[in-house]
Order: structure tokens, then sequence, then C-alpha cells
């Protein structure tokens, strides 16, 4: 016991990411109640759960947007947003809304640069009004990415996007995580996305993370692959949809 | 390849079927969708836009051709068209207009600059916002005519009381504007200024004046339009020059034609500062995803 303790105290301290009996209540209804949650450096986690239990709760105490909370929260210093929506800010052209809030004066090449890196380079110099969803969305993580954060915060970044530019937006993600080595926690309602991506899957219910998988499996990985799709049957059990509902229950 | 081609096969029949399936089908009431191109054919709107006024201005000379409408009631078209070059000639009326013009011009600068720092401080800080805002929203509701008595005892009648009435009124619509406008900035993006780590001084400028750019230039356009107002009724106090002065001299003598003169030039001027809004939205609010860049 003395020993767990310890070694959970020293992973703390490494630790990108380290909340303990975090608790956020709206009125009564305590929407996260006690949770624990680890991410070490570089690690990539994607965090899934039903609709409503608080996924984006969590991620805003984190982002440092929400202070009305009980326990114990660390995270980096240095940290990245990109929300469902992309945010940008629409009277500022894409490359400065890229270097918004960077220290000294707006540095073109640098937003140029982080731009290059998502696929966006020639749309650097126009307002976002004519971006489309893909494009402001990608805009969205150069502006998180050019940050060099140690942990990037993804609100379902590619929740309302369609479904081939969702694909090739995860690719990016993909590739943009193992470039920039941040730690990552990728909100989704996507199982798919979120075994694709991670490293490890957590499930969010009844305002703890009640659930885990770790996803050994090299990368790029496929949707087909037996061992993931296993995976698949036992996280949608656990939220209640498909065959592992019946298995879970019993 | 063999379910492309039963698929294609299956459309042939479909459509092979569908001719006798038509008839009994109740009739679609249907829309023809034309290009834009179509609907701009014709008398070009500019064109038929003018037709109005034009016949207006035919009926009026005709009237006064016709003695109709006698010179004392209202000078003719003509007569109105001759003083107006007689007055431009002789200096009068480009001296009244450029008198006119920085009247209006002062009082907006100066109620303009307040208006905006009064809503930029109760935009921005609470404490600013429980010590103006009520104050603003009770002081609204003067008329701002109703003050001109008391300018004339504070100012005197010179051209004190004049800009103070125009920088009054031009001061009220650019605050509530403003305010608004600060108040209404978009949330999602003010905490998206948050996580890109903005400092306060920086949020203001890169996030929350930009937001509510919008709405100031709103405020301009009501300001303007007012001290336009405010300024027709400050040259009514014993004024030495400007438009004012001509019109209140012209209805001494019963000149209507140097009184219509006058309003046209009102008019003019209006529509030049309107011009000027519209070209700063062009310019400033190019960002925005409802302008069309008309
Ligand atoms: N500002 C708020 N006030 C009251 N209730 C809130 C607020 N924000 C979120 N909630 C509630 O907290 C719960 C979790 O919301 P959220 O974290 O957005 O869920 P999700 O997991 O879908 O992202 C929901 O039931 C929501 O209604
Ligand atoms: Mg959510």
């Amino acid at each position: 016991m003395a020993t767990g303790l310890h070694g959970r105290m020293s992973a703390t301290q490494n630790a990108a990411v380290s909340v303990r009996g975090l608790t956020r209540r709206f009125g009564d209804r305590a929407v996260i109640d006690r949770l624990d949650l680890d991410i070490a450096p570089g690690e990539f986690v994607a965090l899934i759960g039903a609709s409503g239990c608080g996924k984006s709760t969590l991620l805003r105490i984190l982002a440092d947007l929400d202070h009305e909370i009980e326990g114990e929260v660390e995270v980096p210093v240095k940290r990245a947003v990109a929300f469902q929506a992309p945010r940008l800010m629409p009277w500022k052209k894409v490359w400065r809304n890229v270097v918004l809030g960077l220290p000294g004066l707006p540095d073109r090449r640098r937003a140029e640069a982080a731009l290059a890196e998502v696929g966006l380079s020639h749309r650097a110099n126009v307002w976002p009004k004519v971006l489309s969803g893909g494009e402001a969305q990608r805009a969205s993580l150069a502006r998180a990415l050019v940050r060099e954060p140690d942990l990037l915060l993804l609100d379902e970044p590619f929740g309302a996007l369609d479904a081939l530019t969702r694909i090739k937006a995860q690719e990016l993600v993909g590739e943009l995580w193992q470039r920039h080595n941040c730690a990552i926690l990728l909100v989704t309602h996507d199982v798919e996305e979120a075994l694709l991506l991670a490293d490890r899957v957590l499930m969010m219910k009844d305002g703890v993370i009640a659930h885990e998988v770790r996803v050994d499996r090299p990368r790029p990985r496929a949707v087909e692959d037996a061992y993931l799709a296993e995976l698949r049957a036992r996280l949608l059990g656990w939220l209640g949809v498909g065959h592992g509902a019946m298995e879970d229950a019993a | 390849m063999s379910t492309a081609l039963d698929l294609s096969s299956r459309q042939a029949a479909t459509r092979a079927a569908a001719p006798p399936a038509l008839p009994e089908n109740p009739r679609i009431a249907r829309q023809r969708i034309l290009p834009a191109s179509a609907e701009r054919r014709g008398i070009p709107r500019g064109i038929r836009r003018m037709a109005g006024p034009v016949l207006l201005v035919g009926i009026w000379h005709l009237l006064s051709v016709t003695g109709t409408l006698p010179a004392e009631v209202l000078a003719g078209p003509g007569t109105v068209l001759s003083s107006a070059a007689k007055l431009w000639g002789t200096g009068e009326l480009p001296d009244a207009m450029v008198a006119s013009l920085r009247r209006a011009l002062s009082g907006l600068a100066i109620g303009g600059s307040i208006g905006v720092a009064l809503a930029v401080f109760s935009g921005l800080f609470r404490l600013g916002e429980d010590l103006i805002d009520s104050t603003m929203q009770m002081l609204r509701t003067v008329p701002n005519v109703a003050l001109i008595p008391l300018l004339i005892i504070w100012f005197g009648i010179g051209e004190e009381p004049k800009i103070a009435l125009i920088a009054l009124a031009t001061a009220f619509p650019l605050y509530l504007n403003v305010y608004a406008g600060i108040r209404n900035v978009d949330q999602t993006l003010v905490e998206a200024g948050r996580t890109l780590g903005l400092s306060r001084a920086a949020m203001i400028r890169n996030v929350i004046l930009p937001g509510a750019l919008p709405n100031a230039l709103v405020g301009l356009r009501y300001s303007l339009g007012i001290s336009w107002l405010a300024l027709v009724f400050g040259e009514q106090v014993n004024a030495t020059e400007g438009i004012g002065y001509l019109m209140s001299n012209a209805r001494e003598f019963f000149q209507t034609d140097v009184i219509v003169v006058c309003l046209v030039v009102y008019a003019l001027l209006g529509l030049a500062v309107d011009f000027i809004v519209r070209l700063l939205e062009k310019v400033l609010l190019a960002w925005r995803p409802a302008f069309t860049g008309a």
C-alpha cells in the first residue's frame, strides 16, 4: 500500500497532468465527482463518454477556464486548446490568428511555418470567413501548436466535420502529435477515433473515470485490426451500446 | 463491373417505366429559378430609382410656371437653381457650408469621444458600469433640444452652445451602441483569447474592441444623423454664419428659393456623410461573414 502510494506520488511529480479528488458541481449536481486522472508527458489520451457526462467540463477545468472546483489539479504552464468550433477571431487574417497571444510583434514567418504544418500555407492571408470547416479547424490546430504546448486539449475538434475531412484531420493530429511530442487529451464521442489515435482510452461515467483501456498497438493503426475491434466492442459495451452491453450487465 | 451494369439496366428500366406513371401524378407547382443576370435586365435600378424624384421636380416646375404655386409659398426649381448658382458665386454658400460642417464635426468629435470613452469604461469595468450606465440610460430620455435654453444660459449665444448641443446629441447613440457592442462580444472568442494567454490589455485590443466595432459603426451612423438634426436646431439660435443663418436670413425676406437651396444643401451634406460611413464600414468590416462587399 505504502509503495503503491509512493509510486503514485513520484508518477504524479513527473506527470504532465495530475488531478486528485476533483469535484465540479452545477447547483446540487456533481457533474464531476472526486475524479482522479494522470497524463504522462507526451502521452495521447482519449476521453470518451455519453453526451452530457462532463467531458467538456473536465477539459475546461484543465484549460483553466473554470475555477469553481474542489480538489487538486495540476497542468503544464504551456497549454493550448482547440475547441469543437474553431473560434478564430473573424477580424484577424488567418496568420494573425495563429500567432495571436505570442509575445512580441506578430511574426508572419512563424505563423506561416505553423500553417504549413497543417497544409494551410496558401490560406495565411485570408479572412477566417472564407475558410471551409476543415480548413478553419486546421487553422485552429496551427494556432494551438505554434505555442509549443506541453499539453494539448482537444474538445471534439472533428465533431462538426464531414466523414472524409474528419479522417484526414485525424491523420493530421496523429502526425502532429508524433512531431511535437506533447501530451494530448482528446475528448471525442467517436470510439474508433479514440482507438486509432490514443495510447490510452478513458471512459467517463457518473463523474469519474469509470473505465480505462491501454491501446498497445503500433501506428498507423487500421480500424479492421482484430485487437482494436475487440477493444471497440468492450468500450461500446461500457457505453451501453452493442453486444458488449449485455455481457457487461451480466 | 457487373453491379454497375445491373444498376444502369435497372435505371433504364425505371426510366422506361416512368412515362406512363407521370400523368397520374398530381401536378406539382413549380417555379423557375432565374439567373441573377436575368433580373438585372430592363431599366437599370439606379435610373428607376431616379424616376420618382425627377417626376416630383417636374410637377413642382409645372405648378410654378402655371402660377398654381406662387413664389411666396415656394419658389420654382428654376429660381432655386439660379439662386444656388448666385449664392455659390458670391461665396456665401461655400462659407456657410464650411461653417456648418465645422460645427457638426467639432460637436461630433467632442460628443463622440466622450460617448466612446464612457462606453469603454462602463463596458469593461464593473465600477464604470455601476457609475455610468444607469446615469446615461436616465439622461438619454431627455430630448436634446429641450436643453437649448440651458445651454444658452451656460454658454451664451456664440459657437459654444451650438457645438455643445451637437456634442450632447451625438454622445448618446455612440455610448449606447459601443456599450452594447462591448457587452455582446462573443464569449466563446473571449474564452479562446484566454486560452491563448492574452493579457487583459491584449484581450481588449484584440478581441473586445474589434468585436464591438460593428455596433460602434451603427452608433456612428446614428450620431451623424442626429448631429445634422442638432445642427439645424442649433443654427436657428442667433447664428452669424452657417446654413442655418442663411436660412433664417432668407426667412426675414421671404426668399423661399434660398430656403430651398439650404434644405437641399443639408440633404446633400447628409448624403455625403452617409457615404463616408459606408466607405468606413466597407474598409473596417471587410471581415464580416454577412458583408457582401457591395
Ligand atoms: N455552465 C453550466 N451550468 C449548468 N450546467 C452545466 C453547465 N455546463 C455544463 N453543465 C452540465 O454539466 C453536464 C456535463 O456537460 P458537458 O461537460 O458539456 O458534457 P459533455 O460530456 O457532453 O461534454 C451537462 O449535464 C450539462 O448540462
Ligand atoms: Mg462536450
